[in-house]
């Protein structure tokens, strides 16, 4: 792979205090979150774990300022969040390229909102991901994994200082997957941001994760909070994450299921 | 025989002819169909020339040198390989002018005047070209400037009733009280309020052209994934952008779907609109050749006005050919 490009590090942290929020579906109100509060440090790569459907996408919405809760704050750096910013990128659980841009497009699309030419930094996300060769390619001419490879570029070409990830591996296949998650952790090293990411997948979060959240059921409140407190490079067979993985699934009711 | 085998093995059915067919099939064929186009011209200009008409007919000699003069290009282009695809068509135009000539030109089998022969035609053209080309122009500009603001006011009608609910709050019953009526209806009401007839014809295309691209937009706008909104919002993208950059270019392939009906309705209205109100253009034309029952000078106008409308459809289809090229399929005009 190529080098990457050293970025001055400047990792975004984030403090949430007492976050309640909830949708009206159907006609009646819903709640999803309750009273969640949680301080992420600057550099951190925190997994978010929780059952299906309990509100942990919706937490990432606020935390990206897509919208705001209905109580509580959400402070980033002491500053409170009121709207997207392209300091905090997220990455979807689907591409959602622009079908009417190449690739090369829909990753230079940060610098065009920011209405700034700097075709260099394009081309070099582009070769970060493994992507170059593809530049001109039509996103529908992309396999899955490819086009996730394409959005994880456009979100790095903004220099996000945290990046959010709504399940971006979910729907991968399983080798795919394998080789984005290393890649991402290289990329979490090497650039140095706050990672938050949304995932199903146990492993997922012990492999990448410097810290993994759990989530209850719907409305979701927060039931562990364990650090992992090993080296990068993990093994997919350490005792020790197997031992992790126990208590994890234990927490989230699956005690007997593994 | 063992090289032809490995390269087609399907095609061996390992009899002596299919073998035989396998070996001509691999060489490039040599179609004797194109050869045949001029020759079918050339018949329709020998009949045209020799055959002596049923009555003074204008320039038969003339149309018999033109029917030849294609018969060669033919030959011409048949030399050079270029007309496989086209030899079908180009056979059946000679024959079919050849069975036009004979059936109205020397055996005068259809009631005159309402059927013209081959000759009249190229009389019209021959002698009424000036004003033809000159109806054929009023024509293009009455319809490039009200189809023109129909198009770009639907647009952004369309946009506003996809995107602000407020605007859609005020402007849905008003589209939905004017547009499904015929633009044709209005056109009594249009010329009596609108002092100029070219105006009130103007106006009356822009409702045609202006009510499809609304709806086909606002859908378009509608159906855009909220998604895409949200990967431009969390980089900071504004309205605007919103707009002009992300729920633009994905409504594009419905915002054509209502250009094209639009234009549909704008030949409608506008073969009315000159028929009934600014009194120039191909509609008037075809209206003043039918009140002097000159029957061949409708069919010229009806030909030319039939070019226009297929050249204006293809141009359409061209644009969006080319704006939604990054579309897996694309329907071919």
């Amino acid at each position: 792979m190529v080098t990457t490009p050293t970025h001055p590090a400047h990792p975004l942290g984030l403090a949430l205090h007492h976050i309640d929020h909830g949708y009206a579906i159907g006609g009646t109100d819903t709640p999803v979150l309750d009273d969640i509060s949680l301080t992420i440090a600057p550099g951190e790569f925190v997994a978010l774990l929780g059952p299906s459907g309990c509100g942990k996408s919706t937490l990432l919405r606020l935390i990206a300022g897509l919208e705001p809760p209905r109580a509580g704050t959400i402070l980033a750096e002491g500053t409170p969040i009121t709207g997207p910013g392209p300091d905090r990128i997220v990455m979807f659980q689907d591409p959602t390229l622009y079908p009417w841009r190449t690739v090369r497009g829909n990753v230079a699309l940060g610098h065009d909102i920011a209405g700034r030419k700097d075709p260099a930094s394009v081309d070099a996300a582009i070769e970060l991901v493994g992507l170059k060769g593809f530049e001109r390619a039509w996103p529908h001419q992309l396999s899955g994994g490819m086009a996730q490879r394409a959005a994880l570029a456009r979100a790095l070409v903004n220099d996000p200082r945290l990046l959010i990830l709504d399940e971006p591996l979910g729907k991968l296949d399983s080798l795919t997957r394998l080789t984005m998650q290393t890649e991402l952790q290289r990329l979490w090293r090497d650039r140095g941001f706050t990672a938050i990411m949304v995932t199903h997948d146990v492993e997922e979060a012990l492999l990448l994760a410097t810290r993994i959240i759990v989530f209850s059921p719907r409305p979701a409140r927060i039931i562990g909070d364990l650090p992992i407190d090993l080296p990068p490079h993990r093994h997919r067979d350490d005792p020790r994450l197997l031992d992790l993985r126990k208590n994890i699934l234990t927490q989230l009711g699956h005690s007997a299921d593994w | 025989m063992t090289a032809s085998n490995t390269l087609a093995p399907g095609l061996n059915t390992g009899t002596p002819a299919g073998q035989a067919a396998a070996q001509a099939g691999a060489r490039p064929r040599r179609p004797l169909l194109p050869w045949a186009a001029g020759p079918a011209w050339f018949l329709a200009a020998l009949v045209t020339w020799r055959w002596p008409d049923a009555d003074d007919f204008p320039d038969t000699n003339l149309l018999a040198a033109l029917f030849a003069a294609i018969g060669l290009g033919l030959l011409a282009t048949a030399a050079l390989r270029r007309l496989s695809a086209r030899a079908p068509w180009a056979i059946a135009l000679g024959l079919g002018f050849t069975v036009w000539e004979v059936a109205q030109a020397k055996l005068l089998w259809l009631p005159r005047p309402f059927f013209g022969t081959p000759q009249d035609l190229l009389d019209v053209f021959l002698t009424d070209w000036k004003r033809l080309g000159d109806s054929l122009l009023h024509s293009l500009g009455l319809l490039a400037v009200g189809y023109g603001i129909g198009a770009v006011l639907g647009v952004a009608i369309g946009v506003g009733l996809g995107r602000s609910p407020r605007f859609r709050y005020w402007v849905r019953p008003l589209i939905r009280l004017v547009g499904p009526l015929p633009p044709v209806a209005l056109l009594p009401l249009a010329f009596v309020l609108i002092p100029s007839g070219r105006l009130a014809s103007e106006a009356l295309l822009a409702l045609a052209a202006g009510f499809p691209t609304t709806i086909l937009t606002w859908s378009g706008v509608a159906a855009v994934d909220p998604a895409y909104y949200d990967v431009a919002r969390t980089m900071g993208a504004r309205n605007r952008f919103l707009v002009l950059r992300v729920a633009l270019p994905a409504a594009m392939p419905q915002i054509f779907v209502g250009l094209f009906m639009g234009l549909g309705v704008s030949f409608a209205t506008l073969v009315v609109a000159e028929m009934l109100g600014v009194k120039s253009g191909l509609g008037f034309y075809m209206q003043w050749a039918q009140g002097w029952a000159a029957y061949p000078n409708m069919y010229a106008a009806l030909l030319v006005m039939s070019l226009m409308c297929t050249g204006l459809v293809s141009l359409l289809f061209k644009v969006r050919d080319r704006v939604l090229s990054w579309q897996k399929d694309g329907l071919k005009w």
